[in-house]
């Protein structure tokens, strides 16, 4: 993985000293709080309900053993026993105080780590596809382009007051994109042309939130010398003309569906003829220089591995044989395989980890996946580089550490957002939900049957938990004081992107889980066969069966 | 009256210039800053009057606003917020596309942590918003040693120079 240089360090070890002193001008009253804020944020502190919340960058996901051991020591040291892992691969803490948090910079710094640009107007941490480097299907590794990209966006001196936040994903398997780059402001698919060579197919204007979009294709195939130049043209359109006088319509996204995409990339392709110079180009040199921090782990010459999976997933020990079914991960490597450490458990909310299970994870990474680790956009963990010979002495670590749930992908892998619980933007807790499906749907037989379908839980309009493109997305809303939750189905953030559609009215606490319940009954019902997925079943019927379903004969549709 | 400080390169200094809003009578001589409006209305009796002038914009307008800036000795870009970052794009404009030689002044919402990245966009003077203290404020422009990407102090990002 990226090692910094003296560069790097002296750039992030100047900015923990900066916020120092922008810290101790706010307490002196030099600066307001409203002075404050942007400089508090892009230094990844948030005020939440109750307390601060420091979002720490794990940029593109990628952790080492040690980074994991010294996030398990801040959670230990200076919060409340453990981490959350966040929708945009990172880590946060609820309860640091602001008097501690210059120090946790500090000790994020000693691993080379900080929380840069992970909250405010400006880019923030790049994010990929967490089997980056391993999956089969891959072109190429996208990991080197997001480091040269959040290089480029560290400090960036023109692009750190935008109109709005500003988020980039790469990946670097065209064929099946798991980083959503349909659902970023910019996202960037490495693909192939004709002439055999790689580039950016670059999309804009994707997102969530209040106002879903899938994003659109400026670029077909942008060579990868103008890789940090035409992003820069992006940007400064954006800059220059995105809306600023109001909050909910200040995205990209909002100024590409206004101007159209047409006149959209007419701007910026004038920007970048007018701007771009040959020492802004990205040189191979460089290109290559970061490569070489990403070259593959020394792996071990083994067989192929397929047919031993396959005698897993089929074994005498059922518990373990249904992990490696959903867990486990095929690998461009001969003889390993990729695995999802899953968090979610009955009783512990999505993407909470304690300190304890952090140190044993790292302890794991290092005996089995050459000391690496990945947080995954779905709130887990993945072990890049195991070998398949071991995976059931994997798995039985895993589940004494009460982390070898295997539910990786389905129905109790939810995905949410912290919700009323510690968000005073929200409008509805999410958590209680995720806790009470885990909970009513924790039993594996029942998980296989319903197979592949994702539950994504927003408390409120801004989709932090990306409802939007749940297989089931619900949605919480403040209805005359109480809270509700709107049911969703057909989200998808991958190839197939579509955005969920809403199936009835707004449900109460009482009435939620059941009526998941009621959907995925019709969905066993009505399915044309064991291996047509849920989504794929609400594609083809339409909703009218799950309104049925739900609502009976009298389904209110949009009523919230 | 005491004259207005303000920093130009990195030093704090004296205005020499005069802030003239719209309506307000045009000094005698000296080196006046008019609205966009006014030298857009008259231009070259501005120009011919004053060989050192300076023009004000607004946030909203562009680098192609501003006709012949080769022209001014001076160009003030306006802050309404803090937050409003669009004078960091119409300063690197004015200076990497445009050529801009001449003083390139933030005014308004100006604040000590910006001076840093909008020196880097090519501004070499600022008025600080009243009552930011300006001593503290020159500390600013040395907080960091190293910078990745290129930008009007240098066209040259890290990679070229690492």
């Amino acid at each position: 993985m990226y090692q910094y240089d003296d560069y790097d360090r002296r750039i992030i070890t100047e900015r923990a000293r900066q916020f120092r002193g922008q810290v101790a001008r706010r307490l002196t009253g030099e600066i307001t709080e409203e002075e404050f804020k942007p400089l508090r944020l892009q230094n990844g502190l948030y005020m939440q309900l109750h307390a601060y919340m420091l979002r720490v960058a794990v940029p593109y996901g990628l952790l080492s053993s040690t980074q994991v051991r010294k996030l398990a020591h801040i959670a230990r040291t200076y919060d409340r026993g453990y981490a959350h892992l966040t929708t945009r691969q990172n880590v946060q803490y609820n309860w640091p105080k602001l008097a501690d948090v210059p120090t946790i910079l500090d000790e994020l710094a000693s691993v080379e780590m900080h929380a840069v640009q992970t909250s405010g107007n400006c880019v923030r941490n790049i994010s990929s596809d967490h089997f980056a480097g391993v999956a089969p299907d891959e072109l190429e590794d996208p990991r080197p382009y997001c480091e040269i990209l959040r290089q480029w966006s560290t400090f960036h001196p023109e692009f750190a007051y935008l109109p709005r936040k500003f988020k980039i994903a790469v990946t670097g398997t065209p064929g099946d994109d798991r980083t959503a780059v349909r659902f970023h402001d910019i996202g960037l698919r490495l693909v192939e042309n004709a002439a055999g060579e790689h580039g950016f197919e670059v999309i804009v204007g994707g997102g969530m939130g209040r106002t879903p979009q899938i994003g659109e294709v400026i670029r077909e195939f942008l060579p990868k010398r103008y890789l940090l130049s035409y992003i820069e043209s992006i940007l400064r359109v954006y800059n220059l003309f995105g809306r600023r006088d109001n909050k909910f319509k200040a995205r990209i996204k909002i100024l590409v569906a206004a101007l159209g995409i047409d006149e959209f990339r007419r701007r910026v392709e004038e920007d970048w003829e007018a701007s771009r110079t040959p020492a802004l180009e990205l040189p191979d040199a460089e290109i290559e220089r970061v490569r070489a921090f990403f070259t593959p782990p020394p792996y071990e010459t083994l067989p192929p591995s397929d047919t031993q999976l396959a005698a897993f997933a089929l074994g005498r020990d059922r518990d373990f044989g249904t992990w490696v079914k959903n867990n486990v991960y095929r690998h461009k490597v001969p003889g390993y395989s990729a695995v999802v450490i899953s968090v979610k458990m009955p009783g512990v909310p999505p993407g909470d980890v304690s300190d304890t299970q952090l140190d044993s994870i790292a302890a794991v990474a290092d005996a089995y996946s050459f000391g690496q680790v990945v947080v995954t956009h779905t709130q887990n963990l993945v072990l890049p580089d195991v070998k398949t010979s071991e995976l059931p002495r994997l798995h039985a670590e895993l589940v004494a550490l009460d982390l070898g749930k295997a539910n990786a992908g389905k129905l109790t892998d939810v995905i949410t957002c912290p919700g009323l619980d510690y968000c005073d933007l929200a409008n509805a807790r999410s958590i209680p939900l995720s806790l009470e499906i885990a909970e009513r749907f924790d039993r594996i037989d029942y998980l296989n049957d319903v197979g592949d379908v994702s539950i994504k839980i927003s408390g409120c309009i801004n989709s932090c938990g990306h409802h939007h493109v749940g297989n089931i997305g619900i949605l919480g809303i403040d209805k005359r004081g109480a809270e509700f939750y709107q049911l969703m189905l057909g989200g998808s953030p991958g190839n197939d992107a579509s955005i969920g559609k809403i199936l009835g009215a707004a449900l109460s606490q009482d009435e939620i889980v059941g009526a998941i319940e009621k959907v995925l009954e019709r969905y066993l019902l009505v399915r044309e066969s064991p291996d047509e997925r849920f989504l794929e079943t609400v594609r083809r019927v339409g909703l009218e069966p799950f309104k049925q379903a739900v609502y009976g004969g009298a389904a209110a549709v949009g009523a919230a | 009256m005491s004259a207005v400080r303000i920093i130009r390169d990195r030093a704090i200094v004296d205005d020499d210039f005069v802030h003239v809003p719209d309506g307000a009578e045009l000094p005698d001589g000296g080196k006046p800053i008019v609205t966009l409006a006014r030298y857009v209305a008259s231009r070259e009796a501005l120009l011919g009057r004053y060989p050192a002038l300076g023009v004000r914009i607004a946030s909203d307008k562009l680098p192609g606003d501003v006709p012949e800036p080769g022209r001014l000795a001076l160009i003030a870009i306006e802050f309404p917020r803090f937050s409003d970052g669009r004078g960091f794009s119409v300063a690197r404009q004015l200076r990497d596309r445009h050529g801009f030689a001449g003083e390139l002044r933030a005014v308004g919402w100006v604040l000590r942590d910006q001076l840093f990245y909008m020196e880097r966009c090519g501004f070499n003077a600022f008025e600080l918003k009243p009552g930011k203290p300006l001593e503290s404020a020159l500390e600013a422009f040395g907080e960091f040693t190293a910078t990745y990407q290129a930008a009007v102090d240098d066209p040259r990002p890290l990679y070229r120079r690492r």
